[in-house]
């Protein structure tokens, strides 16, 4: 009985983090769309079982990179999503202190080593950072998250090659939501696909539905658990999609609204939530759930208007040591 | 003080600098078997396959995962063979490792040397002799060094692996196997400091990496004094003692190896202009190479090439002046 309720809880510390996830990005494209955000934020509105289903099986000491695309990748690896909230808003108090913003948050606290701006750029740096890892032996792994839009990139090629060649402890994450940017993945993508490309170079390639938290949490496990115990580099192949447009502005008009409607149907954490009530939990506790992680970004919001610009003298910190601005 | 090559100075300020740092290892195309210029020879046999480090052709990968190992807190040398290589690798270094410190608010930092040996080498033509040091020297986030002795190269070696800061060491390809007095024990050579190789009031002549030589021969053959300095460093660089040798001269030639045009020769004439005023110099020369890739057949390449009759020529015509 206690396995059971272990079971359920873990379930629901999912859920929670996929509500999470949504109400933090909810709240960050209202915000990008009323002008209160500046730039640019790119949803993952749709996908958070790929980046909670693969956290829930990393330790606070792994690291993970991420993406453009990172918010959910960012939480789910246990960032500090008030931080990230003043980040996006560009104020004092940010993650990166107002200077990197929705692409280029970072929470090295918690293993989260970057979004990136350049899609497939965090192949190599995991790579590099697996090696230091065994370097230094110390008790982790890392996990590299991109999208299916960077296995047509150099890096992705290198890095497989790379991570299989010196049996690196990472776990590759494809999360292939369909669309590179604003063209549909499979128009610009010759051969098999990102898992058929990884096996290529030598990494085993396991496909998931990514819209399946359980899915996700069990395949990571197994994965997670090859990786810890030295069977070298794996490659996790996630099929979801992406709700929203590229950006929080992005009306998405180059696909059919139909499709996308029936993606909202297949909908990640009303399955989970569905399968939570079918093992005993109350809809009142799932609703719960939901409100308190809308109430708690609604706070990260309001704290980020509330919160003070940075200093303009900050623009100058942080360039390097020697040769610093004047 | 030892007599010994570019290649054996900096092979042994690595070999120190692993000893004393278990942290520090090196990663680049056939670092096991040595280096192509013998720069890594014998640190495999006595550092292991854990720390030299011999890679596929992947440029991208070795600056990236460079990058990611210095963020994991290792001090790694990323070794891209020559200059022109590290163009398959500009994101990692340029958008990656010179921003990573001030995109994340100061939370890791890019720990690491980038050494990219640079210039013309044995007709190399037009893919392997570039001199890019003015590209770099544009990003902030990078320290830029460019040494043009065994001594300079051994201790800015030393002085990049103990900085925090991405640290890109430019080395001459011309003159690794070039011999100079090293010291017993090198210490690392602070960033922004010149060397101040001569010393007299005809001309202030500023150079660095593969034109050091050249420079303080064309020096000695103009006949004249001048005040010679050899940067080392290109950014920090040593403005104070380049401005003040200018004050005093009125007179200053900027010799480099790399195109005259949008060459850092051009900052560092335009740092002087600004301190001394328009009126502040009688006369200023660049001495460059033309805005032409580098041909391969020796005439042609001979043709581009900064001599040391050239520089004295143009320290006599400043004089003149």
């Amino acid at each position: 009985m206690s396995g059971t309720s272990n079971e359920t809880a873990r379930r629901m510390a999912m859920l929670r983090d996929m509500a999470r996830i949504r109400a933090f990005e909810r709240e960050a494209v209202a915000a990008m769309r009323e002008g209160k955000a500046p730039g640019v934020v790119h949803p993952s509105i749709g996908q958070e079982a790929v980046a909670v289903g693969v956290c829930a099986n990393l330790r606070r000491a792994d690291r993970i990179t991420s993406t453009h695309r990172g918010h959910g990748h960012a939480i789910a690896k246990g960032a500090d999503a008030r931080a990230m909230m003043l980040e996006l808003h560009g104020r004092a108090g940010g993650s990166c202190g107002g200077k990197g913003g929705s692409m280029h948050i970072a929470d090295f606290a918690v293993g989260m080593l970057g979004a990136n701006g350049v899609v497939g750029a965090g192949i190599p740096i995991a790579c590099g950072a697996a090696q230091a890892i065994r370097l230094t032996k110390e008790d982790a792994i890392v996990a590299c998250f991109f999208g299916d839009g960077a296995v047509n990139r150099g890096p992705f090629l290198e890095g497989m090659n790379w991570a299989a060649l010196y049996r690196l402890p990472v776990l590759f994450v494809c999360e292939d939501n369909g669309f590179a940017a604003f063209t549909r993945n499979s128009a610009v993508t010759a051969g098999g696909g990102p898992a058929v490309r990884a096996e290529a170079c030598g990494v085993p390639a396991t496909g998931v539905d990514g819209e399946d938290a359980l899915a996700v949490d069990a395949v990571a496990a197994e994965l997670v658990a090859r990786v810890r115990a030295g069977a070298g580099p794996q490659f996790l192949h996630a099929k979801c999609y992406r709700w929203e447009g590229h950006t929080g502005t992005d009306a998405a008009a180059y696909r059919p609204a139909e499709e996308a409607a029936a993606a909202r149907q297949r909908d990640c954490i009303r399955r989970l939530a569905a399968l939570l009530v079918a093992a005993g939990v109350s809809e009142g506790e799932i609703a719960a759930l939901e409100a308190g992680a809308a109430a708690e970004m609604a706070g990260h919001r309001a704290a980020a208007m509330a919160a003070p610009w940075p200093d303009p003298g900050a623009a100058f910190t942080d360039v390097q040591d020697a040769g610093a601005p004047a | 003080m030892t007599r010994m090559s570019f290649a054996e100075a900096t092979r042994r300020a690595l070999a120190d600098e692993m000893r004393r740092d278990p942290l520090v290892w090196a990663l680049g195309e056939d670092l096991v078997q040595g280096g192509i210029f013998g720069q890594y020879k014998g640190l495999a046999e006595e550092f292991g396959a854990d720390r030299i480090v011999s890679t596929p052709i992947s440029e991208s990968t070795i600056m990236g995962a460079g990058l990611g190992a210095a963020l994991c807190g290792t001090r790694p040398i990323v070794e891209m063979r020559i200059a022109d290589f590290t163009l398959c690798a500009m994101d990692e270094l340029v958008s990656q490792i010179a921003k990573v410190r001030y995109m994340f608010g100061g939370q890791g930092r890019a720990a690491l040397v980038v050494r990219m040996p640079q210039g013309m080498w044995r007709n190399s033509a037009a893919q392997h002799s570039q001199c890019l040091e003015a590209w770099l020297t544009h990003i902030p986030g990078l320290v830029v060094a460019a040494p043009g002795t065994p001594a300079d190269a051994a201790g800015l070696l030393k002085a990049a692996i103990r900085s925090d800061d991405p640290v890109v060491l430019m080395e001459p390809k011309n003159l690794w196997t070039s011999e100079g007095e090293v010291p017993e024990k090198v210490a690392p050579i602070p960033f922004g400091v010149a060397r101040h190789a001569a010393a007299g009031d005809a001309a202030t002549v500023v150079t660095w990496s593969a034109t050091v030589p050249v420079a303080e021969q064309g020096a000695l053959e103009s006949g004249l004094a001048c005040d010679v300095f050899d940067l080392r460093s290109l950014w920090p660089w040593d403005e104070a003692a380049v401005i003040a040798s200018a004050r005093r001269t009125r007179r200053l030639l900027v010799v480099h190896e790399a195109v005259t045009v949008s060459g850092f020769g051009a900052e560092v004439v335009a740092r002087v202009v600004e301190a001394l005023g328009p009126g502040g110099l009688a006369a200023v020369e660049r001495l460059g190479a033309p805005r032409a890739p580098v041909p391969f057949s020796p005439p042609l390449e001979d043709s581009l090439r900064i001599t040391p009759a050239r520089v004295a020529d143009a320290i006599r015509r400043l004089a003149a002046r």
